[in-house]
């Protein structure tokens, strides 16, 4: 899923302060599983941006909703339901959410409230690592379904860089290196020989370096 | 002019059950501050960071909570978790440009003690020494 961590109060405060009425949005989607944006933290932020806008003398009304998700048209067309009632958004929807909300409401004022950081997994409670970098050409069957392209801070594609001690990375000491994992976990399967076979050179041009992405199912469109 | 700062204290009904039986009777007599209200809870850690954050924003210059030892919580974790959310609390603060001491952990035996009446002996004189909360500030 999509991590995000909610952005330091203050910036959010600078970024309302000249509005009196505010509409915090969260989404029930990733941002919910991560506790960053879903109900409560909707909450939260709105009586912390309330508190902010009283220290500096300022009165700041909020709404609370929460859509079921803040990256599919039907959902957001239901921010009809407060039209007037708000003179800004904060979404604490990931960076998508927001970006929907200003393709299709070309004149609302809409303002990031979390800070989008990566797709990742929780490891356990309140911990989430990156484990996919969507980058468009998964190599993920010849790495035994270890990716080194999000978890090898070098994004190498052929073996460890000789950085590494004790099979950890020499970047971030605390990270195992992945290419460590991937070749423990190919012995494990008998599969050790398939690290022999050279990965030819990546094609990045499915990793966002063209502009924004396009999936396209036919089947799905009308 | 005089400051009388408005406290409200968060108290697990466990450790502080004889303190609160008594309505607060008694109380001031041992040297428990008038500023101070208390509100009783179940467990501190039914206590949520929106509660926290609401007496903050109704008024309150300081805000302190008073759960079990962490190694001997009633609810086992509970006191633990009020702990956190009392750390959540502080981060805020001072994201915020606020001192951090306006809010404060206590993890007390239970029963009626010198220690409960000094915990709040202690936020008291704290709240006095920064002044009126800054939340206070008159709307323009």
């Amino acid at each position: 899923m999509i991590i995000a961590n909610r952005k330091p109060v203050a910036e959010i405060v600078a970024m309302v302060k000249d509005f009196s009425r505010v509409l915090v949005l969260g989404c029930r989607g990733c941002v919910s599983v991560c506790s960053a944006g879903g109900e409560r933290e909707v909450e939260l932020l709105a009586s912390l941006l309330r508190l902010g806008c009283q220290k500096e003398g300022k009165k700041l009304n909020t709404i609370t909703a929460t859509l079921v998700r803040q990256c599919d048209k039907e959902y957001i067309d239901t921010l009809d339901d407060w039209d007037g009632q708000y003179d800004a958004i904060v979404s604490m929807a990931c960076g998508v959410g927001v970006n929907f909300i200003a393709n299709l409401r070309p004149m609302t004022r809409i303002y990031p409230g979390v800070n989008t950081t990566c797709m990742g997994g929780s490891m356990e409670q309140g911990q989430w690592i990156e484990q996919c970098a969507g980058c468009g050409d998964c190599v993920l069957h010849l790495t035994a379904g270890l990716c080194p392209v999000a978890r090898c801070a070098k994004s190498l594609m052929n073996g460890p860089c000789g950085g590494s001690v004790g099979g950890r990375c020499e970047i971030h000491t605390n990270t195992p290196c992945i290419w460590q994992s991937i070749h423990d976990r190919l012995d494990r399967l008998g599969r050790k020989n398939e690290l022999s076979d050279i990965a030819p050179i990546r094609d990045w041009r499915t990793s966002g370096h063209g502009g924004p992405r396009t999936t396209l199912r036919d089947d799905l469109t009308i | 002019m005089s400051f009388s700062p408005d406290i409200q204290a968060f108290c697990c009904h466990y450790t502080s059950q004889q303190s609160c039986s008594q309505d607060g009777g008694g109380l001031l007599e041992d040297g428990f501050p008038s500023t101070v209200t208390i509100n009783r809870l179940p467990c501190s850690g039914k206590l949520q960071v929106s509660a926290l954050l609401a007496a903050l924003e109704n008024g309150a210059d300081g805000v302190y909570v008073v759960g079990c030892p962490k190694d001997t919580c009633h609810n086992v974790l509970g006191s633990q978790r009020a702990a956190k959310k009392v750390l959540a609390v502080k981060k805020a603060l001072v994201e915020l440009g606020v001192e951090p001491e306006r809010i404060e952990m206590f993890h007390l035996q239970r029963g009626l003690h010198p220690e409960f009446i000094t915990a709040a002996q202690t936020m008291d004189k704290t709240i006095r020494t920064l002044g009126p909360s800054p939340f206070k500030g008159e709307s323009k």
